[in-house]
């Protein structure tokens, strides 16, 4: 039979904001445990939540950049439920009213664009965290402990419509959706930290029926390669239980990377009924016009504007545009290189940040804001490519000087090095004519059809000009030489 | 029982003795505290920490000295053990707290120390404020200082016990259905639960966050005004709290002026124009014949004072019961969850895992009253049912205001009636019917629905089970905000009574 797969994505994503999204604690990652809780996120009686206006703000970023409804009055509720981890014993979040509706997402698959629709965006906290593993008590024996660091902390859960169709597209839309957030300075993206969580929702449907499949949650997934894998894994389980006559189970499951496998964690009969209901100690979120529009004048340019200005104004192709514009700061860089060099280089400083300065950055696993050459040093660099002073692979290994020191210049090390690419027509021809004199064999050759035979002659010329010579004038000068 | 502060009226009397020197706030403050020891048999009190009472008369008579005193310096006061307190200990009258020490104070206490006022310590209350006559607090009933065989009232049952028996010149309570009214009527004296939003929850154990509002307790009307100013202000630790009334930020100051101003009439007929809207569902089948009599007694006086009686009707008011007891648990389910045996609370001795520790542990330390309303609570929340109980209540809520703002748009300023059907039961015999304690509630139960300010104050007296007589109390509500004119038109009132002087005499 043929499946039809139906993936819906709830991503979790931990807002950047100094403070707890209902307390003045902070929200510093990594610190001793139970140090950054106050009484607010223990819990503790006679405390009161009181709600973090920049957890906000970053919503309305996030609504205004979808292009969804930003909710004009909004509810917080009490999702009630024991769990030692959460201390007040149940969660504030939002549930028939959220603070975003709609909107939707652009991405690329396979280098097609795809756009996805989104649900729902709300605001909710987070809870603390268990430690089962080493943790013992003060005499010796094993036990749990909490740390409610994390209690409090502002999330931002972001629910897609159920259209993704595979696993790839799954991974595109979270991709797409962890750069936006990244972009929006909304959140740090860091995925190690638990700062963009993802929990899948998969089933899969005879290809052609209308109704949905059961469909199951996979939780803990915390990078992209993993949400590849339990997806494609659990569309895999899915399909061969239906085909050996079984059923699927609609059900919360974990992925559990070492293994490459998603397990059962409780099923719809463990379910909680939440008893969900508006928290009397909040009173209704309410969003101005005003307000929005405050948010709205402190954005910064949205990425699908930015590419949209690199395709029509710098001419880049629409796939180039899009692979720069996944992150702020490489779009940024991008434009400080191209704005420095001559009009109609953009595509030669795109395919520097993409190729040279993304590799390089790659194999030392640094960020961009990290990248030892400045916009201004690497687009000297490419200015003398443009202006035919050196050649791209001339250009390379100065690249390479340069980032190994950044005091560097491009210019100076041409100077010093003498690299400066041969254009004088009379010195190419003579080395043209030595090359020619020198290797009969080869002439031969050429003359006799064998049009490899040219390309060594050109390589034998670069090689007597210890490959400064103008790579377009050799080519000519030899073909002139030989047919003339 | 002849106590030492019976020989002072009222605050303004004793700051007068203080500012004189005719006693020392040191002095006074071991004075009472003595006299507290001494009067244990009402059981008001749950912890008494003579060394921090003694520190904060220290600050008061350096400020006395210093001729920096204020209006409430050196007043003698004590907390509900509802708020939490650094120091002493806070047990919302639960086992489950019994030895809980918070690391922070309320904003109300914090608000009542500024005005440097001495607290004398902790006083009893129903558990978690659930309850009327203060018989579900884990230390035991509190007695009424009229009689010891009577209930003082509740939740504030040991305020209104501590007041009434002149330990302390002022107490505070909360008020989620009446527990500030119903206590200063039964115990007769005087209390006021303001506008919801008014004082701060911050550090109030919370009952009911949508009802729960801070009130103060005290002799006169006079002196509920100093100090219900001194608690009231915008607090930015409760979400809820409210920033500024009908235009007027809302923050000490406000309260006293609107009362100065409502009294500052100089005539003979303080209350002209004022009309008394009298609903007349307060006045139906279960109120008692000579707390009734009282009551109307009451109203005649208030009439020669030149206000007009004026009959309305609240028609919902006896929604106001299931309305209430479907809300109030239902957050109160929520509320409660956090005392859980891990951070902090009773925690069982054995159990077999989590979460047989928490459900032992909230067996063990939570009383039968707050395990019912919980149970009920979680059942009214529960998938299936919120829509028949919670958002249905939630609507009668909504109709239940207004009820109210209809009569104050044209018909009245302000609303009288009873605050209880009828005077203070015998201790016990509430536990024989579990429903009648609910619907003694009948008349202050709206008020909180609503969100309304309500006070109390002593009106006569009428017969209880053993035909002594005890202290009846006339209840009046405003509009929101309205909480200077209530007092004003209170003040008025006690001017030409002595209701509120009256002292309990030896209890038998």
């Amino acid at each position: 039979m043929n499946w039809e797969v139906v993936i819906g994505l709830e991503a979790h994503v931990q807002l950047a904001t100094q403070s707890k999204i209902f307390s003045s604690s902070s929200t510093q990652y990594g610190a001793t445990p139970n140090t950054q809780a106050n009484e607010v996120d223990m819990a503790l009686p006679g405390s009161l939540p009181v709600l973090n206006r920049q957890a906000v703000e970053h919503a309305i970023r996030f609504g205004l950049a979808i292009g969804a409804t930003v909710s004009p009055r909004s509810i917080f509720a009490r999702k009630n439920y024991f769990y030692p981890d959460l201390p007040k014993n149940y969660q504030i979040s939002q549930y028939e009213i959220p603070v975003v509706l709609g909107g939707t997402l652009p991405c690329f698959v396979d280098g097609k664009a795809l756009t996805f629709n989104l649900t729902r965006a709300h605001l909710e906290e987070d809870a603390g965290k268990s430690i089962h593993e080493n943790f013992a008590t003060p005499d010796g024996r094993p036990c749990s402990g909490i740390d409610l660091n994390r209690s409090g902390t502002p999330l931002l859960e972001i629910v897609s419509e159920p259209e993704m169709r595979s696993a790839a597209q799954a991974v595109a839309y979270a991709r797409a959706l962890h750069a936006l957030v990244v972009w929006l300075g909304i959140c740090d993206g860091n995925m190690q930290e638990g700062s963009f969580r993802i929990d899948a929702n998969v089933s899969v449907r005879p290809k052609g029926q209308a109704a949905f499949g059961t469909r199951t949650e996979t939780k803990n997934v915390n990078s992209f390669r993993f949400l590849e894998r339990a997806i494609s894994y659990e569309i895999r389980r899915q399909i061969e239980l239906i085909e050996d006559g079984g059923k699927v189970v609609q059900e919360t499951r974990l992925y559990d990377a070492d293994r490459d496998e998603t397990r059962s964690m409780r099923s719809k009969e463990d379910a909680h009924d939440y008893r969900y209901f508006p928290d009397p100690d909040l009173p209704p979120l309410i969003i101005t016009p005003a307000w929005i529009a405050q948010v709205k004048d402190s954005m910064p340019e949205l990425p699908k504007e930015r590419r949209h200005r690199f395709v029509e104004d710098l001419g880049l192709s629409s796939e180039d545009a899009a692979q720069l514009c996944q992150d702020r700061q490489i779009a940024q860089y991008f434009e400080a290189v191209a704005n420095a060099l001559p009009n109609g280089q953009a595509k030669l400083a795109a395919n520097w940040v993409m190729g040279e300065v993304a590799a390089a950055l790659n194999r030392e696993e640094k960020d961009i804001d990290a990248c030892p050459l400045s916009a201004g040093a690497l687009a000297k660099l490419l200015a003398r490519i443009s202006d035919g002073t050196i050649s791209n692979k001339i250009a390379r290994e100065i690249f390479t000087d340069m980032w190994a020191n950044s005091t560097l210049d491009a210019d100076a090390i041409i100077e010093a090095k003498g690299l400066k690419q041969i254009s004088d027509s009379s010195a190419i021809g003579a080395m043209v004519d030595e090359v020619i004199a020198s290797q009969p064999a080869i002439v031969q050759e050429y003359r006799a059809g064998k049009q490899k035979a040219f390309n060594s002659l050109v390589g034998q010329v670069m090689k007597l000009a210890k490959g400064k010579a103008n790579p377009a004038q050799v080519n000519d000068l030899l073909k002139q030489r030989l047919d003339g | 029982m002849a106590l030492f502060l019976d020989q002072y009226a009222d605050i303004i009397a004793l700051r007068q003795a203080l500012d004189n020197k005719q006693i020392s706030v040191k002095e006074l403050t071991q004075t009472l505290l003595g006299e507290i020891k001494h009067h244990a048999n009402l059981n008001a009190f749950v912890d008494v920490q003579a060394d921090l009472s003694l520190a904060q008369a220290e600050i008061a008579e350096q400020s006395i000295a210093c001729g920096q005193a204020g209006a409430l310096t050196g007043i003698p006061l004590a907390h509900k053990d509802i708020f939490v307190t650094e120091g002493w200990r806070t047990t919302a009258g639960s086992r489950m707290l019994a030895d809980y020490r918070s690391p922070f104070d309320a904003t109300v206490v914090q608000a009542l120390l500024k005005a440097q006022t001495v607290s004398l310590g902790k006083l009893s209350c129903d558990e978690f404020a659930m309850g009327s006559g203060n018989e579900h607090a884990a230390t035991g009933p509190v007695r009424n200082p009229w009689d010891l065989d009577v209930v003082p009232g509740g939740s504030s049952g040991g305020s209104a016990a501590a007041v009434a028996a002149g330990l302390v010149l002022g107490a505070t309570g909360t008020d989620t259905g009446g527990s500030v009214r119903q206590p200063a009527a039964l115990s007769g004296i005087c209390g006021i639960k303001p506008t919801y939003g008014v004082a701060s929850r911050f550090g109030m154990i919370a009952y009911a966050s949508s009802l729960d509002q801070a009130g103060v307790m005290a002799r006169s009307a006079a002196d509920l005004a100093l100090l219900l100013d001194a608690i009231s202000g915008f607090d930015p630790r409760d979400a809820t709290s409210i920033e500024t009334c009908r235009a007027v930020a809302n923050a000490p100051g406000r309260i006293l002026s609107d009362y100065t101003r409502f009294n500052n009439r100089n005539n003979t007929q303080p209350l002209a124009g004022l009309r008394i809207g009298v609903p007349n569902e307060y006045f139906g089948d279960g109120l008692n014949n000579d707390v009734a009599q009282a009551i109307d007694q009451a109203l005649v006086v208030l009439e020669s004072l030149g206000a007009k009686r004026v009959s309305i009707s609240l028609p919902n008011t006896a929604l106001s019961i299931p309305a209430y007891y479907v809300i109030a648990p239902a957050e109160a389910s929520s509320n409660l969850a956090r005392y859980d045996a891990v951070r902090y609370g009773h925690r069982t001795e054995t159990y077999t895992d989590l979460a047989d520790m928490s459900a032992r542990s909230r067996t063990e330390g939570f009383g039968e009253e707050v395990r019912k309303r919980i149970m009920i609570g979680t059942y009214v929340l529960s998938h299936g049912y919120y829509d028949a109980y919670y958002l249905q209540a939630q609507r009668v809520r909504r109709l239940i205001a207004q009820d109210f703002q209809r009569a104050f748009a044209d018909q009245c300023d302000v609303i009288m009636g009873p605050v209880t059907p009828t005077v203070a039961p015998a201790i016990g015999s509430l536990s024989t019917d579990p429903t009648a304690e609910w619907l003694g509630d009948i008349y202050t139960l709206s008020v909180n629905l609503a969100g309304l300010p309500g006070l109390s104050v002593p009106c006569g007296f009428a017969p209880g089970h053993r035909s002594q007589p005890l202290p009846v109390g006339l209840q009046m509500i405003g509009n929101y905000f309205d909480e200077g004119r209530l007092l004003a038109v209170a003040h008025q009132f006690q001017l030409v009574t002595d209701w509120h002087q009256r002292r309990p005499g030896a209890p038998t």
